[in-house]
């Protein structure tokens, strides 16, 4: 459990534009919001406008050790309002570039859903690449702001496995979450 | 031969009809226009009309009703800011002209009783004239108008103590022992039982108003009998018009005071439209029955004498209340526009006179002068109205610097990119808007409070009616760009438009509009884009109750622009059909229906499991498909 008055050292930024129809994501984010040293901050509910506030954001950015980011893998990328938080609030001189090294030493985690199963991605299955090899734009991202790539979490085909399953992988991941907090929290 | 209803009738309408649109054009106002064709219709002219006392009788129920919608307007904690208005410029005018008058008459020797009924008879202003005047200047509203309502609504109230007191300065014979023309029940009682009397009749008016009145409208309001609903509001003026008459006190104040317990019922928009036509038909004819009685033989007969009477008595009338309004803290626009409306003889004066006659206080070739006099007075309002706006457009060119009731334009102000026309809680929002992305703005307004409170904020705004073309001009609209009508009179936005949209063919005219009709309206009248008012709100608050029911807030979003397309489709689509009553309301019932299927197809598309491209359940299959295979899959 969190130590009382302890700041969460872990951001989930969570993104799904219609959370109420996918049932792996509901128990997902469920699992996050609960977890320990972990603050949960959801997109689409913040902002179903799309009018993001910048500043609000990089003050959370700046918050924070670890940034994890939560998704379904929408056309093997991130569904468009995390695209749009990417590209209004890591901006040069923040995130990156010169003077941009407010995110420097912290990790980037990424946790997200897929819809195909895990044989899909691989180079002779349908999608012809690897979750790895469709990530690295994110990798890529953290390693121009200077973070720390973690680990990512998958869920493979989330649409087809059962609740029990579900479940275990909404424990693994907020174990995974709880770790992180953890040595975020020994490290600083 | 002009006996007849329908001869009658038929006269009184056209010579309405026509003369007030040509005054219209003229710009010379309604009020004039209505004037103008009593004295054309006559006895003095034309002499077409024929019981013109029955019908100016009948007429003066105008009035009645004109205050009871007044009253509609003004909530009680209203009426009781206003009181210092009421009781302190009021009184105090009535009082001063009364004696300014009386000492004047007795100049020219008239005995000192005599001198002063008819300075208490000469001090009572026109209500109907002043507030439709001021009505159709955009003034009722503002400060001159609460200001003037005040002095008027103290000389109703004065009519009581009049009766009263005017038999006292008797010095003919009584002619008639029991008073004929008023039909006070209580005027033979002792004075003590007609204080009650009167206190019981306003207590009757108002508590029926809380009490009866309500219920009484709630279960006609649901009986969904539009025509009892308009009757039983008639019933209502007519009735208290009546109790107030009984008891001795004016049945105009009473209108009003039953339209001021009514302004916080429910029914108070319904009250409004459903009089509102009785109130402009029949206060035409009271313009028009004033316009008839005036005397045109006496005028001819003396008319130095009159012209002098008239001069005299609105310069004493102009003179008295500008000072007092101006010891009351009023600035010279306010005082001086407020005594400028009230300059006349009222329509009371014409009762007074002859109550006056009756009680031997005043002798009958007297009193017809003073008619006249008053009536001349009456039609000189309209008159001396616009001669007061020329005098005052052309002072604030010489010197524009100090203007309140009417604009001036600074250089800085001689180009903007928009004029918004109308400030409230419509056109500020928009405006703030596009301030706030440096567009040069002129707002024009007709409240001059507002305009105050802006200026102190630094802001461009301007006092003016903006159906006024001039004033358009003069706010930069041959070199605007962009004209936006936001002021919440519909007919003056539709008016406003359709002007703007005739003189200025280079302005792009966006227009709030009260709702799809009126919507469609200003697209007829040419404006280029319509925004019904509360359309976004009703959304945004429809969004609210589906986040509060548990929606994602993004979900709900979506649904409400959804909605929107949808609705803005439909509003596209009808749009030819405007105009076409039947075919209108026949495509509406189906774009109903259209929205039920919408909102069933939306229930299903949202539903949980549904498919779209945030959730391919449609491909679950070949996924499953693909997971059963050994090994890695093919393309789906």
């Amino acid at each position: 459990m969190e130590p009382e008055g302890r700041e969460p050292s872990v951001l989930v930024v969570f993104a799904h534009p219609a959370l109420e129809r996918s049932r792996a994501n509901t128990v997902l984010a469920g699992a996050a919001r609960d977890a320990a040293g972990v603050r949960f901050h959801d997109l689409y509910e913040t902002y179903p406008d799309f009018v993001i506030d910048v500043e609000a954001e990089q003050r959370k950015l700046l918050a924070h050790q670890v940034i994890a980011l939560q998704f379904p893998m929408y056309w093997y990328s991130t569904p468009a309002l995390m695209k749009e938080w990417l590209d209004l609030v890591w901006l040069h001189g923040f995130a990156y570039g010169k003077g941009g090294d407010r995110l420097k030493g912290k990790q980037l985690f990424v946790a997200c859903t897929t819809g195909g199963p895990a044989q899909a991605y691989h180079k002779r299955g349908y999608n012809r690449f690897t979750m790895e090899e469709f990530l690295r734009p994110l990798e890529q991202t953290a390693a121009l702001c200077g973070m720390t790539w973690e680990n990512p979490y998958v869920v493979h085909g989330a649409r087809l496995k059962d609740d029990a399953h579900i479940q275990g992988e909404a424990d693994r991941y907020r174990a995974r979450l709880e770790g992180l907090a953890a040595s975020a929290r020994e490290t600083v | 031969m002009h006996g007849d209803f329908l001869t009658q009738a038929l006269v009184y309408l056209a010579a309405g009809v026509v003369t007030v649109a040509a005054a219209k054009k003229l710009g010379l106002g309604s009020v004039l226009g209505y004037l103008i064709a009593g004295a054309l219709i006559g006895p003095f002219a034309l002499n077409l009309t024929g019981e013109a006392e029955d019908v100016m009788a009948f007429a003066e129920f105008g009035v009645v009703i004109l205050l009871f919608l007044i009253g509609l307007e003004v909530r009680p904690a209203l009426l009781w800011s206003m009181r210092k208005t009421i009781f302190g410029l009021g009184g105090a005018q009535v009082v001063a002209t009364a004696l300014a008058i009386a000492g004047a008459s007795m100049i020219f020797g008239l005995p000192w009783p005599t001198a002063l009924a008819a300075g208490l008879v000469l001090a009572m202003s026109s209500t109907a004239i002043v507030l439709q005047t001021l009505d159709e200047k955009g003034l009722r509203q503002g400060p001159v108008g609460r200001a003037a309502f005040g002095v008027l609504l103290l000389q109703d109230l004065a009519i009581i103590p009049l009766f009263a007191l005017l038999p006292l300065l008797a010095t003919g014979p009584v002619q008639l022992t029991s008073d004929t023309h008023s039909t006070s029940l209580v005027a033979d009682l002792p004075a003590w039982m007609q204080a009650l009397a009167v206190l019981a009749a306003v207590g009757a008016v108002v508590g029926g108003g809380r009490f009866v009145v309500r219920p009484v409208f709630r279960f006609i309001a649901q009986s969904r009998l539009r025509e009892i609903f308009t009757a039983t509001s008639l019933l209502i003026v007519v009735g208290v018009a009546l109790l107030m008459q009984i008891v001795g006190l004016s049945p105009a104040l009473g209108a009003f005071l039953a339209g001021v317990v009514l302004a916080e019922s429910e029914f108070r928009r319904e009250l409004e439209t459903d009089i509102e036509p009785f109130r402009g038909l029949l206060l035409g004819l009271f313009f028009i029955t004033v316009g008839a009685t005036i005397d045109f033989g006496l005028i001819l007969r003396e008319p130095l004498l009159l012209i002098g009477l008239v001069l005299g008595l609105m310069a004493l009338k102009f003179v008295v209340l500008f000072a007092l309004a101006r010891v009351g803290g009023a600035s010279n626009r306010l005082a001086a526009t407020v005594a400028v409306a009230l300059a006349q003889g009222g329509e009371f004066a014409f009762v007074l006179l002859t109550f006056t006659v009756g009680a031997g206080v005043i002798s009958q070739p007297l009193a017809d002068l003073l008619t006249a006099v008053v009536a001349v007075s009456m039609a000189m309002t309209p008159l001396t109205v616009i001669v007061y706006e020329k005098i005052l457009t052309f002072l604030d060119r010489k010197n524009p610097t100090e203007s309140i009731a009417d604009p001036t334009f600074e250089e800085e102000d001689a180009e903007p990119d928009i004029i918004i026309a109308g400030f409230g809680r419509f056109g500020q929002v928009t405006g703030r808007l596009l301030m706030a992305n440096g567009f040069k703005s002129t707002v024009l307004d007709a409240d001059i409070e507002m305009i105050d409170l802006l200026r102190r904020f630094g802001r461009r705004v301007h006092y003016g009616d903006a159906t006024r073309l001039d004033l358009l001009r003069q706010a930069g609209a041959e070199r605007a760009r962009m004209l936006i009508v936001a002021i919440d009179d519909q007919e003056k936005a539709a008016e406003l438009v359709e002007r703007a949209r005739e003189a200025f063919p280079h302005l792009t005219i966006l227009a709030r509009a009260f709702d799809r009709r009126h919507a469609y309206d200003m697209l007829a009248n040419g404006a280029d884009a319509v925004e019904r008012e509360t359309f976004e709100g009703a959304l945004a608050m429809g969004v609210t109750a589906l986040k509060s029911l548990g929606f994602r807030a993004h979900r709900a979003h979506r649904a409400a622009d959804y909605f929107r397309r949808h609705d803005l489709r439909t509003f596209e689509e009808l749009r030819p059909m405007w105009g076409q009553t039947e075919a209108y309301m026949l495509a509406s019932r189906d774009a109903a229906q259209t929205m039920d299927r919408l909102l069933a197809a939306d229930l299903a598309t949202m539903k949980p499991g549904a498919a779209d491209g945030w959730d391919p359940s449609g491909r679950d299959e070949d996924q499953r498909e693909a997971a059963e295979q050994e090994g890695p899959a093919r393309p789906a």
